[in-house]
């Protein structure tokens, strides 16, 4: 009997995937019959409703803005996962473990570099909606920017309070800003601010707001997790 | 034409960085080296037009990763060791 309920239950599933499978028109301008080619919508939207410049920008923050959110929470799940691995051995905080002795010629290079790599991080992420770059670039550019300061300083610190607050800061700009989609259009990361005119700074919608707190986000979890590593007191070396 | 021979080229470097990263037994001259894919690999999607992906890949792959695997090289050993590696798969196997 239950053999026989297993079999039923798994050739409906079967039933139903490969309906969905043999509906897909693979080698088609139309992937799914009957509807319009989903790149010309969305390149006719960007430009036209949405008005901004860059249409990756307008794929991954508008029409693919959940993924996003997920894409977000994996990072976010991994760098958790990093610290509460790495926590335990992490007696006394500022003791870093690897120490890289440099030159006063680095140390007062990468001083003079890093306001720049820093702006650069800003600016990448601030005209995510205009120019190619987004939040996730312009995040990493700032903890590469923490990364020289770093290696360059031996008693270099960075808070991790402040890191953890602006991450849980930029997350809750995400969700929140997406969640008030619903009171004004009637689905999650809804647009529901003036698009603005095409190539300025402020236009888009909420699409920039987004991209800055995922900036934000990306920038302080990388540079957390580049902290964490520099200072884990191994056991192998004593 | 000579498009395709720079991308030619480009692939082939890129070729020839993985199989010297494997067979390298110095792990920091491995991590190195797949620090060099990263970037010609930024190169080509750049070349290829794909911006977006070109700055992810050159900051992600060629700074941090990179960098993240040589403080992982400094803490534990340098050297690639065939017979550390048994005696640790003996201990493993007790």
């Amino acid at each position: 009997m239950k053999k026989v309920l297993v079999i039923l239950l798994l050739a409906t599933l079967g039933y139903y995937v490969a309906g969905t499978y043999f509906d897909i028109g693979f080698g088609q301008p139309h992937f799914i019959k009957g509807l319009l080619p989903v790149k010309d919508i969305y390149l006719a939207q960007t430009v036209k409703s949405l008005k901004v410049s860059n249409a990756v920008t307008s794929i991954v923050v508008n029409f693919r803005g959940f993924d996003t959110l997920g894409e977000v929470t994996v990072l976010f799940l991994a760098v958790t996962a990093l610290g509460s691995i790495l926590y335990k051995k992490m007696n006394v905080l500022g003791e870093r473990s690897v120490l890289f002795s440099s030159s006063s010629i680095v140390t007062s290079g990468s001083k003079l570099l890093f306001p720049a790599i820093i702006l650069l991080g800003f600016y990448v992420f601030i005209h995510g909606h205009l120019s190619p770059g987004g939040g996730f670039q312009g995040g990493v550019i700032i903890a590469s920017g923490f990364l020289l300061m770093l290696l360059a300083y031996e008693n270099y610190s960075v808070s991790h309070t402040a890191l953890s607050v602006v991450e849980s800061l930029a997350g809750i700009t995400f969700a929140g800003v997406g969640l008030l989609g619903f009171m004004h259009g009637g689905t999650f990361l809804q647009n529901f601010l003036p698009t603005g005119v095409l190539n300025h700074l402020f236009s888009g919608g909420i699409i920039p707001i987004i991209y800055i707190a995922v900036g934000f986000k990306v920038g302080a979890e990388l540079t957390g997790v580049i902290y964490t590593v520099l200072h884990e007191k191994g056991e192998s070396n004593g | 034409m000579i498009y395709f021979i720079l991308i030619s080229v480009l692939l082939l470097l890129m070729i020839a960085a993985s199989v010297y990263s494997i067979i390298q037994k110095d792990l920091l001259y491995a991590v190195l080296a797949t620090g060099i894919i990263s970037l010609i690999l930024s190169i080509l999607y750049y070349l290829l037009q794909a911006p977006d992906v070109a700055l992810t890949e050159a900051a992600i792959g060629v700074a941090l990763t990179t960098i993240i695997f040589v403080i992982t090289i400094r803490n534990t050993v340098r050297m690639e060791d065939e017979s550390d590696k048994k005696e640790k798969f003996k201990s493993a196997v007790k």
